[in-house]
């Protein structure tokens, strides 16, 4: 499977998480956020930042839990729950957010 | 070892062993192993890790894979106690047949969430004789 954006075509897997990490950038996760009918807003920016920040560390994209425990211990309480997350990312916070992110489908993630 | 299955909706917690005995980079089976032990404790299951004859190299401080073009998945393991694993053994035998001592290893900790999110020590060197308690006493046991 393949992403076009601005006419550069990109490789990704068959549920259209990005081959290469290192093709990731801004535009191409809007056009995948706008795929599943998702406009990126400043809240969801902050999880996909904080995400590619932890795969940077870890070498690994964390499982919702783990997402959403360190995500509450980064942004807030207000922000570290699943009703918080699950609204931005209604097709599961770690899944989804990882796609825009550039990053593989997480581990731990069936 | 256990016969049973255990189902992540069930609501069952069982004690799962990882038996690490390879070395990291020769073989994707240390790769595999802490994938699949970070996928055992995203199903809240009780996750230990032990490492044992050249599975100790597996947390050896400073990795580096560059000459050899595989990922150099090491700063995982730090991810361990993100997943609530907080027991990884080490046999002492092991590390000392190979020249090693715990300065040799990486100084994995999980934050304690009972205690204010203290970061503490996960690695536990054991004797040959004490893994063996271990291991008899886990639920589950899977070799890497």
């Amino acid at each position: 499977m393949t992403i076009e954006v601005s006419g550069k075509s990109y490789e990704t897997d068959e549920e259209g998480y990005l081959a290469n990490l290192s093709d990731w950038n801004l535009e191409l996760a809007e056009a995948m956020a706008k795929q599943d009918g998702c406009d990126l807003t400043e809240n969801h920016w902050e999880v996909v930042n904080f995400l590619r920040e932890y795969y940077d560390e870890y070498q690994i994209a964390p499982a919702v839990r783990v997402l959403t425990k360190a995500i509450g211990k980064r942004l807030g309480k207000d922000k570290g729950n699943s009703k918080y997350l699950y609204e931005l990312f209604p097709y599961g916070p770690a899944k989804q957010a990882c796609k825009y992110a550039g990053l593989p489908k997480p581990t731990g993630c069936v | 070892m256990s016969d049973q299955e255990a189902s992540p909706t069930s609501g069952i917690i069982k004690k799962f062993l990882y038996v690490n005995r390879r070395a990291p980079h020769g073989s994707n089976y240390a790769q595999e192993g802490l994938e699949v032990a970070l996928v055992g404790a995203a199903f809240e299951q009780d996750v230990a890790m032990a490492y044992i004859d050249d599975g100790v190299f597996q947390l050896k401080t400073d990795q580096d894979t560059s000459e050899i073009g595989t990922k150099n998945f090491s700063p995982t393991y730090r991810a361990l106690g993100d997943y609530d694993v907080k027991k990884i053994y080490v046999e002492k035998e092991s590390l000392e047949k190979r020249g090693l001592t715990q300065d040799d290893l990486m100084p994995l900790v999980y934050e304690d969430e009972d205690d204010d999110w203290a970061e503490k020590p996960m690695i536990n060197l054991v004797s040959a004789a004490e893994l063996q308690d271990i291991i008899e006493q886990s639920d589950v046991v899977l070799n890497f």
